[in-house]
């Protein structure tokens, strides 16, 4: 097998070998066992030719960890390579070494990392950070040593580094956030020229590292409504020595100024809403949902608006996360409202999310609206999505209990839609909304009472039934008539159905005996002998519950209070209120479920730490000053931004 | 981050498969095909799936689904945006040329999206300034929602390490925008101009969104009369298409597609340009009418007829329309002009807009 390419790798021509790596590597990629060619392909880890190298490494690296023997071989022209005077070469050897998951070779991993480090090409470093995780994931037993070497590629100067050597703190040691303190303003000031990837660890990081160092921006939003409170309050009998125990209380309670450095990462993120990757647009908007004074939470909107015109796995994601934000900040989205309007091209998936979302936005105003848009939803052609308005509807019902009666009145027209899913969708949640204000609605439930004729969808059916036994005592007329009806069907009917038109009989048996007593016991004798066992259960049940006998136990005499008790009404909410505890942006938000690996978001302090470890000596240049008398704590302004304040920054040469 | 990559195609074989950390399995695919199974078209398979062990997100670009295996916690979007970003760079890679010819030659340089050495004989940039419209318009011919998609992208074969500047006659249109990382945001920022050292070949410079803010210029206007009768009768289906506020440019390339009502049997329809089909199995209806003659304009029309027994459609179908114009951005926007800094040759530098529909849907 394979005998030719083994043929064409021996030989020495160049041509034949990377022909025959060609083939291999495709193979590969198609997922077809190669592993037998290894001692012919790691012959020719030192070839020359670049284009054979390469793909040579790209072979060794799937299959060392198979013939970890043969691929230890190998390792002394990766050792070659890292000294090579080329830095791609260096950097080539690096990367195959730390991709080469063999155990052994752990201590030459780590020396080969540490000395890249030091490298004097970023890009050597670069991968030197790359290859830290790697090396971890094989060895976790390495972790102090592969801090130091985090430590030390933090403090490099360049962009090209910033953001590897963040992922690798994030993999390996993301709980070390004092490592960050010295580092955290050149990130800051280096963010905007990081490559894209980059720059979404960094400001995911940066994310954490500030909930855990500075005060939250709206804690004072309460305080200062309660100093405002007393002012107004106070009585004027206080005498002297209370008002002044009152203004040195005032005073002890510092206004919340926020720290520089907090500032510094708001301002300095606030561009990059502007990138053209969805993942960075996103990162920045969570960074601002978590860490920003609420009234400056807004800009974000306008960026994740944008992102809903790209493909449709990006406008997936980030409405999951508007909807999140939606709900507990409606005026961030208000105005741009149409964008969440449906497309009928838009997928199923999207459709969905982005209802949620006009619930969410739904006020006073925009509610006319809406509703008018949903109604041209109802009429689109897609089954999957059609069960969906109607809930919605419920959704802005309980939002705005004024527009309650609207709700209703649109979810009874739509009794009368062609489509039984909407017909019988409707049915659900009016009978859901009914429950809020039975009393008004008697004219309702008695159209309703009527559609039991039509109506076939089993859900449907069961829910008209259970409204009016519910409310029997408003359609005193009507209900005995259905409970015919249902009798007549009994056995045709589905087992939810079934169980409510027990329900009802029993209901309107102890409200409306003289009618219903024949009824009630054909419909239990009916149930007694039904196949299936809840039914005849229920039957059993009841009538020992409501038939009165002399072996009738204690509970006949509550019969109606059991049976006809005011029930709660259902709280009617958006499955996406509890995920706010989530972190935005985040996968583990995303599945509503914590993810391998998730780091929950941290509580701002009460206190807030001492931000003097951020500061950073900066040594002086100048001819007069020698290296004993470096000046500690200056602060020289770097970047000015446009409006003329300068933050606390270290000099950073690029 | 992303442990493996699968790509699977339309005949749902995985015909290529990545591994950058410990082998993954093919099974671990199974959990897609589930959920493919599942979703009743493509575009409705779920971009993430959970499964025991991992964690699945998919792009899907050209019929294939592009999957990645994750194994912890990792921004979704930063995944997604990776796999689209390796669909854009397999299709410039592979759209045009032979592999072989192209291989990157590597050299690094201060910027990191240009090599350095690039050398031309004939030195020449062109941006294209590409807008897509997106609307909807109700019954009555009024706008609901309009809004424009504009981007410019580029072909920039210039030597050495050019400096670019290009400005606007009335940049305050672009009021929210998304950058290459090329462009030097502050310049933007302080003066409306665009900085940038560009990147080698073809690359999209910015992408930028025109709301309904600024009342968008709707090009074209759909006349309808449709109605439907009980099976027993026929229904009459009547549109026309026409130009509105095009600035006397051509609509052309135009396509008119319509979903019917699930109870349409047949449709006999006349165009009076262009080739139309109805698909009795679909209900989709579709008209190819070619370029819009404002002297003749185009007009579909005909009868419907609905099966036996089916009763009337609640609602008429909505119109979709695909068109392009030529020579024109809707919104307004026109470059004024592009300058090179860092170079001593003169590069040809040449300017194109064209409009087309995104989503453009007439209510009727």
């Amino acid at each position: 097998r394979h005998d030719d390419l083994k043929e064409m790798l021996d030989s020495n021509k160049d041509s034949l070998k990377l022909e025959a790596m060609k083939r291999i590597v495709a193979m590969i990629a198609r997922g077809k066992n190669a592993s037998d060619l290894f001692p012919a392909v790691v012959k020719n880890v030192a070839c020359k030719n670049i284009e054979v190298k390469k793909l040579v490494y790209v072979y060794l690296v799937r299959y060392a960890e198979e013939q970890q023997d043969l691929a230890l071989l190998s390792i002394s022209t990766f050792q070659r390579g890292l000294k090579d005077p080329n830095q791609l070469i260096r950097a080539s050897a690096l990367r195959v070494l730390s991709s080469i998951r063999v155990p052994i070779i752990v201590p030459i991993m780590m020396l080969a990392i540490k000395e890249a480090a030091s490298d004097m090409s970023p890009y050597v470093r670069k991968t030197a950070a790359h290859a830290i995780p790697k090396l971890y994931s094989l060895d976790s037993d390495q972790k102090d040593q592969l801090i130091e070497v985090i430590e030390k590629l933090l403090a490099d100067k360049t962009t090209l580094v910033a953001g590897s050597v963040v992922m690798a703190f994030e993999e390996v040691c993301p709980e070390r956030i004092d490592l960050i303190h010295k580092n955290y303003r050149k990130l800051c000031n280096l963010l905007i020229d990081v490559e894209e990837w980059g720059q979404v660890v960094i400001i995911n990081m940066l994310t954490r590292y500030a909930r855990t160092q500075f005060l939250s921006p709206n804690q004072n939003e309460s305080l200062l409504e309660e100093t405002a409170e007393k002012a107004f309050y106070g009585s004027e009998e206080e005498d002297a020595k209370d008002a002044k125990a009152e203004a040195t209380s005032l005073a002890k309670r510092k206004p919340y100024i926020m720290d520089p450095d907090h500032r510094l990462l708001l301002r300095n993120t606030k561009p990059l809403l502007q990138s053209r990757n969805a993942a960075v647009v996103m990162a920045v908007a969570q960074l601002y949902f978590h860490l920003a004074p609420k009234a400056e939470v807004g800009v974000i909107a306008k960026a994740l608006v944008r992102l809903l015109r790209s493909h449709s796995e990006v406008q997936y994601v980030v409405l999951q996360n508007v909807a999140t934000m939606s709900i507990k900040r409606r005026g961030m989205f208000e105005p741009y409202l149409k964008s969440f309007y449906i497309r009928s091209t838009d997928p199923t998936q999207i459709k969905i999310l982005k209802l949620e979302v006009l619930t969410n936005l739904a006020n006073e105003t925009n509610i006319s609206t809406i509703l008018r848009e949903f109604q041209t939803y109802i009429r689109s052609m897609d089954k999957d999505f059609v069960a969906g308005p109607p809930p919605h509807h419920r959704g802005c019902a309980t939002n705005i209990g004024k527009v309650r009666d609207t709700c209703l009145n649109g979810l009874v027209q739509l009794l009368s839609n062609r489509d039984e899913l909407v017909v019988a969708e409707s049915v659900v949640v009016i009978k859901k909304l009914l429950q809020m204000q039975p009393a008004q609605h008697s004219e309702i439930i008695k159209h309703m009472a009527k559609l039991t004729d039509n109506i076939q969808v089993p859900m449907a059916r069961a829910s008209i039934l259970w409204l009016i036994g519910e409310y029997c005592e408003h359609v005193p007329k009507i209900a005995p008539d259905v409970l015919r009806k249902m009798a007549k069907s009994f056995t045709n009917e589905e087992d939810i159905v079934k169980l409510q038109v027990i329900n009802l009989a029993a209901k309107l048996y102890l409200t409306n005996s003289k009618q219903s007593k024949l009824l009630t016991q054909y419909v239990l004798n009916l149930a007694k002998y039904d196949q299936n066992y809840d039914i005849r259960d229920r039957a059993r049940f009841i009538r020992q519950l409501i038939v009165p006998t002399e072996k009738s136990g204690a509970l006949n005499k509550y019969a109606k209070k059991l049976f006809l008790a005011q029930k709660p009404a259902p709280i009617l909410e958006s499955s996406f209120k509890d995920r706010d505890h989530f972190q935005l942006g985040s996968l583990s938000h995303l599945l509503n479920t914590k993810a391998v690996g998730y780091q929950e978001l941290p509580d701002w302090p009460d206190e807030a730490p001492d931000p003097s470890v951020r500061n950073v000596e900066v040594p002086e240049w100048t001819k007069c000053t020698s290296r004993e008398k470096r000046k500690e704590k200056v602060e020289k302004p770097f970047y000015s931004d446009s409006e003329g304040e300068s933050g606390p920054t270290e000099s950073a040469d690029s | 981050m992303i442990h493996s990559l699968f790509l699977i195609n339309a005949s749902g074989d995985i015909f290529l498969e990545k591994h950058w950390k410990s082998v993954v399995s093919r099974s671990v695919c199974d959990y897609f095909f589930e959920a493919q199974e599942r979703a009743s078209e493509a575009e409705n398979v779920p971009p993430v799936i959970p499964t025991p062990h991992h964690y699945l997100l998919s792009v899907y670009r050209h019929k294939i689904f592009f999957v990645a295996v994750i194994q912890s916690e990792v921004p979704p979007l930063f995944v997604i945006e990776f796999l689209h970003r390796v669909v854009d760079t397999f299709q410039d890679y592979f759209g045009s040329t032979n592999v072989g010819d192209q291989l990157p030659t590597g050299q690094l340089s201060v910027v990191p999206w240009r090599r350095t050495g690039v050398k031309y004989t004939n030195n020449e940039a062109y941006f294209d300034v590409i807008e897509e419209i997106d609307a909807i318009i109700d019954k009555s011919g009024s706008t609901i929602t309009a809004e424009i998609q504009g981007v410019i992208d580029a072909c920039v074969k210039l030597t050495g390490m050019p400096d670019l500047t290009l400005s606007f006659m009335n940049p305050r249109l672009l009021d929210d925008v998304s950058f290459h990382p090329c462009v030097r945001f502050k310049r933007w920022e302080s003066e409306r101009i665009l900085s940038f050292i560009p990147p080698d070949g073809n690359f999209r410079l910015l992408s930028y969104h025109v709301s309904a803010q600024n009342l968008v210029a709707i090009p074209v206007y759909v006349k309808h009369n449709i109605s439907f009768r009980d099976s027993s009768s026929l229904g009459r289906f009547e549109i026309t298409v026409g130009p509105k506020q095009t600035m006397g440019k051509t609509v052309e390339g135009v396509m008119v597609t319509s979903q019917m009502p699930k109870g349409v049997l047949n449709m006999t329809l006349t165009p009076s340009q262009g080739t139309h089909i109805f698909d009795p199995v679909t209900k989709l209806l579709s008209w190819d009418v070619g370029k819009i003659n404002p002297q003749k304009l185009p007009s579909l029309k005909g009868n419907v007829s609905l099966q036996a027994g089916t009763s009337k459609p609640d609602e008429n179908p909505t119109i979709n329309l695909q068109f392009k114009i030529q020579q024109l951005a809707i919104s307004g926007l026109k470059v004024n002009r592009l300058d090179m800094y860092g170079e001593k040759y003169k590069p040809f530098k040449g300017i194109k807009y064209m409009t087309k529909a995104g989503k453009f849907q007439v209510r009727t």
